[in-house]
């Protein structure tokens, strides 16, 4: 349902009055204020909680990509798109030629990969990890440590040792977890 | 013998009834003789503790002896045997006393028996897991446990008025409501000690256990109206009577959770302040959440949750703030303390069963009660799961929901509570004793049986354990912020938004003012991965090195598979090989279960085997903290040391490279410890080495010293990063004490090693001659130990890596090197002595050999091993000013303050 109003986004969202859908729509406009019909990064960057964030600034940098300045909201949902829960009836039904649905486990991870990978080389190199580490670890950690933690994060994950982590072997990494949960958020149903 | 101590058993475990204590005092003589007696035998004098001490000592042989078959643990829950135990004892003691002489107590249970066992689960409870569930365990514990109650209580109370139940049972629908309340909780004990042993997964795991903790708020307050209204009679009741009965059920949850939080923030806030006084550390943290425990009962608020709030809100603080070894003696103490009250108790439910004369039999009662709260509570979980899983992210299947209802024991806590009724305001409370006892008995028994076997056949999802790896944790951190984040794009202020608003909050103040700043620098989630991975590596390592490497020289049985090198960090290598050792403390947390017990026995067999070479010197430490530290130190080092000895000679056996500078350095984090330690306790008295010796390092390691000059000594501990640190200024400072000082040992250390000893010794005066020095080194070492033995780590793996680049001569290696090649070159030519093992050379053969050996064989003489620390230490000095980052600097300074 989400799935199919997902793909229909461009039409106008009030023709399909879904109600999370809905309230994105809603939280959109809200956003969006000079009622210009998109959104800037600036719009984003209001958020006075991204701000403290330690991802938020690529986050935000996720809803604008190709280097586009502004995001209209097909765009907008479909980034948030990536967090809606899996449904258990979809996965078993889906149709195998149509294109994975933005919130499959893939797409999740792409997304998270996509965060870490600046350069989208398709690689986290050893530089990219450094830097997510420090924006995650926090000043009690000196650099020097942090550069031990990141070697041997990547040391860990990377498989054909050339010092990066693949989107592969970042899966890999992830295989035990249960993304598909804690990538969910439910009001997004 | 045995029989002459039955009746003992049968005593009370509360002082009190001591007087019917059975009058037994086999060895006095009738009437003391006048005189001087030369053998009196004061049995009443020590009568209660004995018995106390007596009967934990029989639930735990009886512990060991369950034990003893894999095959009954496996099968029969713990709490089973230990109730049938308990009834087979209770039936000598009545067979042989004549009456039953013992019964649970309430007051033993409450005050005693039922703190730790509450108390361990609110500490080591997964506090992510039960706040990412938090609502639908407070939906379970507060909506389903009142509905059990009433329900349950109205239920009876209809089956009487159907004359199903004997009209002996003189019991108004009150009474049938209070005793649905006290009936209808389901049990923390008993719930934890089946479900430790079932390993559901762990989301239904700390729901129903969550849920019996919390309950308890719940079933108090509903005990404690329904209790008072029966008193009062019913007639007497006002509709403001019931208000206020809602009323409390507020001011008893919300009380004692606030109760226990000020406890926690108490405890969190002194063991701050405990840094020179470590030994009590522990002890605090018992003590006070014990008396948020009795704050609580004084007030009559919700004690379990007082304590369960206390021990969820300061594990974090208390765990950064107190050393490393209170932290594993408050683990075990805690445990053993659990363990222990949770044998007693169910030794003693068993036992009390016995005695008839408290039993009244109703048949319709007992069938009835039974069918009830299993029936309603199967109803109840149903229908708040049908709610619940309007609003859970990942809903709750069936066959969570089946074992949910069917874990839903009842135990020690309503029997208790049953045995506390006044008989007469309640008339039927005989039956309502019978009832209760029959339905813990089959909850716990039948139940509990039956539980594995059905979790088994319903195929629900088992918890997994597996290794955290950085990268999991990494990435579960950037889940966190992405989703919380997603939230605030949504604009919809839910879990992940507040969890955050929390964890920031908790950055910026709560942390800052709880914990010593040293700790929180080191207090990082992902650090703290990487450092538990790297210590775990290294003790594997060592334990599975330890046969691999000595004896088929170099082969792990990993290697046939790999090609290339470059794969081969020492995780990579541990993890594929898989190692059966599994020293990760962390388990030990968990569970209890007998295969985590089989893992921490192969723990203390690793350590007590790795240990080993050092103990001879632990009789000459008298000192309480330091040398304990030291000896900590000494331990680790040994790790180290051995750890890299293997890795190096597996390496250049592989390639036939020589490895200079990769092995001293490593070593040399250990090594400063080494030498203090060395010194300290070095009994044997060497010829003092060359004073031309001391004076070189001197020189160079002054100047290092002098950078530093700004620490506090406030901040001592989170210079643990670098050893170095304390021999730099050691060497200086030692220098000049030396030379005054005639008194002081320069030389304990062992007179094997000519050139780095010379810090070594020198620290060791600074060491053992200052009382305040000693007390900086106790509060340091836990710390210091670890990151020492990382930094070490860090530099094996990277050198590993750099051997994974084709195999090479010294050149190649020397650029690899870390971060500070040239610094520790330099410094070289004044120490290269024929023993040096450091910079450019090749390890003299005849010590490679001699470590070797000596890590095959833990028969070696300890001088060698302390060889090799010590040269291992030069480099660190050395190397210290260049890489040197801001802590050193600042450790160095303390040194000079000292």
């Amino acid at each position: 349902m989400w799935l199919s109003s997902k793909k229909q986004t461009k039409k106008p969202p009030n023709v399909q009055p879904e109600t999370s859908l809905l309230r994105l729509y809603h939280r959109f406009r809200a956003l969006d204020r000079n009622k210009k019909g998109y959104l800037s990064r600036v719009d984003l960057q209001q958020i006075g909680a991204l701000a403290v964030n330690p991802l938020g600034e690529r986050i935000i940098d996720s809803f604008f990509p190709d280097g586009n300045l502004r995001v209209d909201f097909p765009g907008f949902v479909r980034v948030l798109a990536h967090f809606r829960p899996v449904d258990d009836d979809d996965s078993g039904m889906r149709d195998p030629k149509q294109p994975e649905p933005l919130n499959s486990r893939m797409n999740k991870l792409r997304f998270v990969f996509q965060l870490y990978d600046l350069d989208r080389d398709g690689k986290i190199s050893r530089h990219e990890m450094l830097q997510v580490l420090r924006l995650m670890v926090g000043v009690q950690v000196t650099e020097e440590q942090l550069e031990s933690i990141t070697d041997r994060t990547v040391q860990e994950a990377d498989e054909d040792g050339d010092g990066a982590v693949s989107f592969l072997e970042f899966t890999k990494s992830l295989e035990k977890m249960d993304i598909e949960q804690k990538m969910s958020i439910r009001i997004l149903k | 013998m045995l029989l002459a101590s039955l009746p003992l058993l049968g005593l009370p475990l509360a002082g009190a009834a001591t007087t019917e204590a059975p009058t037994q005092e086999p060895g006095s003589s009738g009437e003391p003789p006048p005189g001087l007696a030369l053998f009196r035998w004061q049995w009443h004098e020590v009568e209660a503790p004995y018995l106390v001490a007596l009967w934990i000592l029989v639930a735990s042989l009886a512990k060991i002896v369950f034990h003893l078959s894999r095959k009954v643990t496996s099968l029969v829950p713990e709490s089973c045997l230990l109730i049938l135990l308990g009834l087979v004892l209770g039936g000598i003691v009545l067979a042989v006393a004549k009456k039953a002489e013992y019964q649970l107590e309430p007051g033993t249970f409450f005050l005693f028996l039922l703190p730790p066992i509450v108390l361990d689960s609110g500490y080591f409870m997964p506090s992510r897991l039960f706040f990412d569930n938090l609502g639908a365990i407070l939906t379970y514990a507060v909506v389903g446990t009142l509905w059990n109650a009433f329900t349950t209580g109205a239920a009876l109370w209809g089956l009487q008025q159907a004359g199903l139940v004997a009209p002996r049972v003189q019991a108004s629908l009150l009474d049938f409501l209070l005793f649905g309340s006290l009936i209808s909780a389901v049990d923390p004990v008993a719930v934890l000690a089946v479900f430790e042993e079932v390993h559901v997964n762990d989301t239904l795991f700390i729901i129903v256990f969550g849920e019996s903790l919390l309950n308890d708020a719940v079933t108090v307050v509903l005990y404690k109206v329904c209790n008072s209204f029966v008193e009062m009679g019913s007639a007497n009741v006002q509709a403001a009577d019931y208000l206020k009965g809602v009323a409390s059920l507020f001011v008893v949850s919300l009380g004692g959770a606030a109760v226990g939080l000020v406890f926690a923030f108490l405890l969190a806030l002194t063991t701050r302040f405990t840094k020179r006084v470590r030994i009590i550390e522990p002890l605090l943290v018992f003590l006070l959440a014990y008396a948020a425990y009795l704050t609580a009962e004084m007030a009559s608020l919700s004690a379990i949750l007082a304590v369960t709030m206390c021990g969820l809100g300061c594990k974090k603080y208390v765990e950064a703030n107190i050393s490393h070894k209170s932290r594993t003696a408050v683990k075990y103490t805690m445990k053993t303390l659990a363990s222990c009250a949770e044998t007693v108790i169910f030794m003693l439910l068993g036992i009390s069963a016995v005695d008839s004369s408290k039993w009244a039999w109703d048949s319709g009662l007992v069938l009835g009660t039974l069918f009830f709260i299993l029936f309603f509570r199967a109803l109840g979980v149903v229908l708040q799961t049908w709610v619940l899983n309007q609003f859970r992210l990942v809903p709750l299947d069936k066959i969570d929901q089946v074992v949910m209802s069917y874990g839903g024991l009842r135990g020690a806590v309503a029997f208790a509570l049953v045995i506390l009724l006044d008989r007469t305001k309640v008339p039927a409370k005989d039956y309502f004793v019978a009832t209760t006892i029959v339905v813990v008995f089959f909850t716990v028994i039948v139940q509990g049986l039956t539980i594995k076997p059905l979790v088994k056949w319903l195929k629900v999802k088992r918890s997994e354990h597996h290794k955290p790896t950085l990268n999991q944790e990494l990435h579960e951190h950037t889940f966190d912020h992405i989703l919380a984040a997603v939230e605030d794009v949504v604009g919809h202020h839910g879990y992940h938004y507040w969890r955050d608003r929390w964890e920031q909050f908790d950055k910026k103040y709560l942390s800052q003012l709880l914990m010593r700043r040293s700790a929180y620098r080191i207090r990082d989630q992902i650090w703290d991965v990487y450092y538990r991975l790297n210590i775990r590596d290294a003790i594997s390592f060592v334990d599975q090195g330890g046969h691999v490497l000595s004896s088929t020289g170099l082969t792990l049985p990993s290697m046939p598979s790999r090609n290339s090198v470059a794969e081969t960090s020492v995780t990579n290598l541990l993890r594929e090989s898989g190692s059966g050792a599994c020293l990760d403390l962390q388990v030990i947390d968990t569970v209890r279960s007998v295969r985590d017990r089989e893992d921490a026995a192969m723990h203390h067999l690793l350590c007590g085997g790795l240990y080993k070479p050092r103990r001879r010197y632990k009789a000459s430490c008298s000192r309480h903290f330091i040398s304990e530290d030291a000896q900590e130190r000494q331990d680790k080092e040994i790790f180290q040391q051995n750890m890299k000895r293997r890795l190096e000679s597996f390496k250049s056996t592989k390639h036939n490279i020589c490895f200079n500078k990769s092995k001293p350095r490593p070593r040399k984090t250990g090594r400063k410890k080494k030498d203090g330690l060395a010194n300290t306790e070095a009994t044997n008295g060497k010829p003092l080495r060359d004073l031309g010796f001391q004076d070189t390092a001197a020189v160079i390691l002054t100047v290092e010293s002098e950078e530093e000059e700004e620490s506090d000594s406030s901040e001592t501990e989170k210079e643990d990063d670098e050893g170095i640190i304390f021999v730099a200024r050691a060497t200086s400072e030692v220098l000049q004490e030396g030379k005054v000082s005639g008194s002081l040992e320069v030389c304990p250390s062992p007179r094997i090693i000519p050139p780095s000893p010379t810090c070594a010794e020198k620290e060791l005066p600074w060491k053992s001659g200052q009382g305040d020095l000693a007390v900086y080194v106790s509060s340091e070492t836990t710390k210091i130990v670890p990151v020492d033995m990382q930094a070490g780590w860090n530099q094996s793996i990277s050198s590993l890596e750099s051997l994974a680049s084709p195999p090479c001569t010294q050149a190649p290696t020397m650029s690899r090197l870390p971060p500070c090649p040239l610094a520790a070159e330099e410094p070289q030519p004044p120490f290269d002595l024929p023993y040096d093992p450091r910079p450019s050379f090749a390890f003299p053969p005849s010590l490679a050999k001699a470590g070797r050996s000596r890590s095959e064989s833990s028969a070696d003489i300890p001088q060698q091993q302390e060889l090799q620390p010590l040269m291992g230490h030069e480099d660190r000095t050395h190397l210290s000013p260049r890489t040197a980052n801001s802590h050193w600097c600042i450790q160095f300074n303390k040194g000079g303050r000292l």
